[in-house]
């Protein structure tokens, strides 16, 4: 048998510690750069505006690019030259005077940049101030949503210690992917809100792995402290954890490099994801769940060296008589 | 074998069967050449001249109609929102009105020949419209946003116009300089008419291309006051022209009333031969119906001599002069058209005027060459990360790794079947759900097959242990794909266009994972160990 991993006895959560420092410096980092950014960079999808992908040939430089942009009146377009592609761009135009159609004016102007500048069209997205902010609100409805689901899908499956840290887990995946994106300047568009409610399912996916594996040791194992019945969980699970999240990260590397610009920011996203949430199942999701524990019980001023028994419904039963 | 096993096995190769059928109309209408399919897509049995063709017509069609659809994303195409403007309209009215219109840009986009539009109303007062494949984006927008609201109405006597102007210039002498002093020079105290080109010749008002937008707030402003009785609406040419060298525009004076309305056409065409003076130049013949016709003759028999102005959207489209009673109930409406203008013209005569006025809100055009690159990048992806998976299942797994690479097969497939026949579109979001599908269903066989190995470290025999694996691991699987369907679901609920084409991807394949993964894949190992004395797995 060809193993990865296997028979490895680390004490993660002696260790946890540390991981709250890693997760606040990273917590951190996203939170100053989202306010040093001013929020998350919100595309064209959740700003309003129009968005105008283009390819013009002979490939002329940014800056002859955005004079002929200005010219044609954008004062205050964005132009972004092709990350592979030298001579496409990406122009970025705010929310125009009503009943106009910026998309003509710019196709003229950039095929004025010199005779025989050929243009093309290669994307025009226009989106409504209005329509805009319902598709922003549309999308952090949804991300609500996924949530609460996901956090009582949990509490009725396991237990709410775990319910409460899948979820901030979650909450801490998801901003930091958005920090990570905020830290490259990249957009959030309605592609990437989807990543992120992606990622968020793969996390909790994750997650409910390893609780089921404490669960069951839990189980086997009454008289262990939580803290080393997790450390089991945790260790009999990791080759799995190591595997799929691998694989997950090789299917978005696959995406992120051959998929093209237009998924581009949705892989990235999900790599980020896939190394942040592989990361907090390890720690974030299970330390929260044992700190809770642990805080449980020594309000209930005893030492207890198991809280619960076996099943989900006997779990219950021991949390509701504390 | 058990019966219990061959059921299985009968029910799997049945549901194979089913999604290779499914499947085969999707092979072969992708299997053509772009220039194949782009014919297919044409197909129109209704226009075939004989029976054979209108039978391989139908054939075409139907293979279209069974093959999976692809998004805008990805064969590039235009996606509009449209915002059906009902402030103006009762409750009763603004519903009527939406349903209206939708029908009406329906008609229009059918005339226009797009293969499989789609025009669907989303919430109150939007209509969606999709219209894939190459187009010409600006006029497909015109015609679909125009208002078409085709009025007939008459052109004021040279002497109502010459008084009409006389009381607009004094209302702006006496407004901006208290009076209309006879020694005041002439620009002060024609301040309105001494703006355009040909000062109020009669009917013949004339400004400069570059007048246009300064009189039109003069106009506004006379709109405006309502101790200002207008007993007339100014319109502008639809068209520049060529004046004394230079461009311009011509202003009509016209009743404010309409003698008739666009409703009473009947039919219309874009013809060649209309106009006298210029052959070959287009223009719009149109025949009214019945009622229209009598209005028709009975309006121009009593204007004889004066000049009928044919109103579309408040531009003056041609205001031709009444030389006798027109009887027949036909007209035509000539002007500075191009081919294509007449020919939007009579769609929009055929297909009526929207109720209300629209406005794009929401607006999203793929050229085909984006679209055809991301189906090829979305492919290479998708290849690079199944061969990577394959791969290292393989080397990992071995034999069990060609188990869970079977099942991931029938996977793939079975989403594809599922898209097929439920007629979803596949979109480049849609393909990414499939390259997650690839790593849930990875996932569910990690799980099981560590599970496998773990129970055969504890000295398990091996048919305990497959069994075991699998009856722990189902559980966990349950959980996992439950807790990613989850966000999936709140996203086919709340997500916009191309982000539902990704829930709905995730969605059909976490389903059919569970199926594959646990249920095919447990069948494969039962087939096999109880042929034989199983005392060692490949694993």
């Amino acid at each position: 048998m060809f193993q990865i991993l296997h028979g490895l006895n680390v004490d993660w959560m002696g260790r946890r510690y540390f991981a709250y420092i890693i997760s606040g410096i990273m917590l951190t980092a996203s939170l100053v750069s989202l306010i040093v950014h001013g929020g998350p960079r919100y595309g064209v999808d959740f700003t309003g505006g129009t968005l105008i992908e283009a390819a013009v040939r002979p490939a002329p430089t940014p800056e002859a690019v955005r004079s002929a942009v200005e010219r044609a009146g954008f004062a205050r377009a964005e132009i972004q030259q092709g990350i592979d592609r030298p001579d496409e761009f990406l122009i970025r135009l705010g929310v125009s005077e009503a009943g106009t159609d910026p998309a003509p004016a710019v196709e003229a102007a950039l095929r004025s940049i010199t005779s025989g500048t050929q243009v093309e069209l290669l994307r025009v997205e226009t989106v409504g101030p209005r329509v805009g902010g319902e598709l922003r609100s549309n999308a952090i409805k949804a991300v609500f949503l996924a949530l609460g689901l996901i956090l009582v899908y949990v509490a009725a499956r396991y237990d709410w210690r775990y319910s409460v840290g899948a979820v901030v887990a979650l909450f801490h995946d998801v901003f930091i992917s958005l920090g990570v994106l905020s830290i490259l300047d990249r957009e959030v568009t309605l592609t990437v809100v989807a990543a992120l409610l992606t990622l968020a399912g793969f996390s909790i996916n994750d997650k409910v792995v390893v609780f089921d594996r404490i669960r069951e040791r839990k189980q086997a194992l009454r008289r262990e402290p939580p803290d080393k019945v997790m450390n089991m969980g945790i260790n009999e699970t990791l080759s799995r954890t190591i595997i799929t999240n691998g694989t997950v990260a090789l299917s978005t590397l696959a995406l992120y490099l051959f998929g093209g610009d237009v998924i581009h920011d949705f892989s990235l996203a999900m790599l980020v994801g896939a190394v942040v949430g592989t990361y907090s199942s390890l720690y974030v999701a299970s330390a929260l769940a044992l700190e809770l524990q642990l805080w449980g019980e020594r309000s209930a001023g005893r030492h207890r060296t198991t809280s619960s028994t076996g099943t989900a419904g006997s779990t219950r039963r021991a949390s509701s008589t504390k | 074998m058990t019966t219990g096993d061959k059921w299985k096995l009968f029910l799997t190769i049945l549901a194979v069967g089913a999604c290779l059928f499914t499947l085969w109309p999707t092979f072969q209408f992708y299997s053509l050449t772009p220039a194949e399919r782009q014919k297919v897509l044409q197909a129109r049995p209704a226009a075939a001249t004989s029976e054979a063709e209108r039978e391989r017509l139908q054939e075409m069609e139907d293979l279209r109609e069974k093959a999976i659809k692809l998004g805008l994303d990805l064969q590039g195409g235009m996606y509009l929102l449209l915002e059906v403007d009902t402030s103006k309209l009762g409750r009763a009215e603004a519903r009527n009105a939406v349903d209206q219109a939708i029908q009406i840009i329906g008609n229009r986009v059918d005339q226009f020949g797009v293969a499989e539009p789609s025009i669907a109303r989303q919430g109150e007062n939007r209509i969606m419209v999709q219209l894939p494949g190459l187009l010409d984006q600006d006029r497909a927008k015109s015609l679909i946003g125009a208002t078409a609201l085709l009025e007939f109405k008459l052109v004021k006597t040279d002497e109502q116009a010459r008084a009409l102007y006389d009381r607009i210039d004094s209302y702006f002498a006496r407004k901006r300089f208290g009076s209309a002093d006879t020694t005041m020079p002439d620009t002060l105290r024609h301040a309105f008419t001494s703006r355009f080109l040909v000062a109020a010749q009669g009917g013949e008002t004339i400004a400069l291309s570059s007048e246009v937008a300064a009189i039109d707030s003069m106009i506004a402003e006379l709109a405006r006051d309502s101790s200002f009785v207008m007993e007339a609406t100014l319109a502008w040419d639809s068209h520049e022209d060529e004046f004394q060298g230079r461009t311009g525009r011509r202003l009509y004076p016209l009743d404010k009333e309409p003698l008739m309305r666009g409703s009473e056409v009947a039919t219309a065409q874009m013809r060649l031969d209309l106009d006298q003076d210029r052959p070959g130049a287009p223009g719009v013949s149109f025949t009214l119906t019945t009622r229209g016709g009598s209005m028709f003759a009975d309006i121009t028999g009593r204007n004889v001599n004066r000049s009928l102005a044919i109103v579309l959207d408040n531009r003056v489209q041609s205001a031709p002069n009444i030389l006798e009673r027109i009887p027949r109930g036909q007209g035509s409406i000539t002007g500075n058209f191009t081919e294509e203008e007449a020919q939007n013209l009579a769609i929009v005569l055929r297909s009526g005027a929207l109720p209300a006025p629209v406005r794009i809100v929401e607006e999203r055009t793929v050229g085909p060459s984006l679209g055809q690159d991301s189906i090829e990048k979305g492919f290479t992806a998708g290849a690079a990360a199944a061969i990577g998976i394959v791969v290292f299942m393989l080397i990992y797994y071995r034999l069990s790794g060609a188990v869970a690479v079977f099942a991931l097969v029938l996977n793939i497939m079975g989403l594809l079947a599922a898209m097929a026949a439920f007629k979803a579109t596949l979109t480049l979001p849609g393909l990414a759900g499939i390259v997650l599908t690839i790593g849930m269903a990875v996932d569910a066989n990690v799980l099981i097959f560590e599970r496998i190995r773990e129970e055969l470290r504890n000295k398990r025999t091996v048919l305990n242990a497959i069994e075991t694996g699998y009856s722990r691991a189902y559980r966990t699987i349950i959980d996992a794909n439950v807790t990613t369907l989850l966000p999936a679901i709140a996203l086919m609920w709340l997500g916009s266009g191309p982000i539902r084409g990704f829930a709905v991807t995730l969605t059909i394949g976490l389903i059919i994972n569970v199926i594959t993964a646990v249920g095919v894949s447990k069948m494969i190992f039962d087939a096999w160990s109880l042929r034989r004395k199983v005392s060692s797995i490949s694993i």
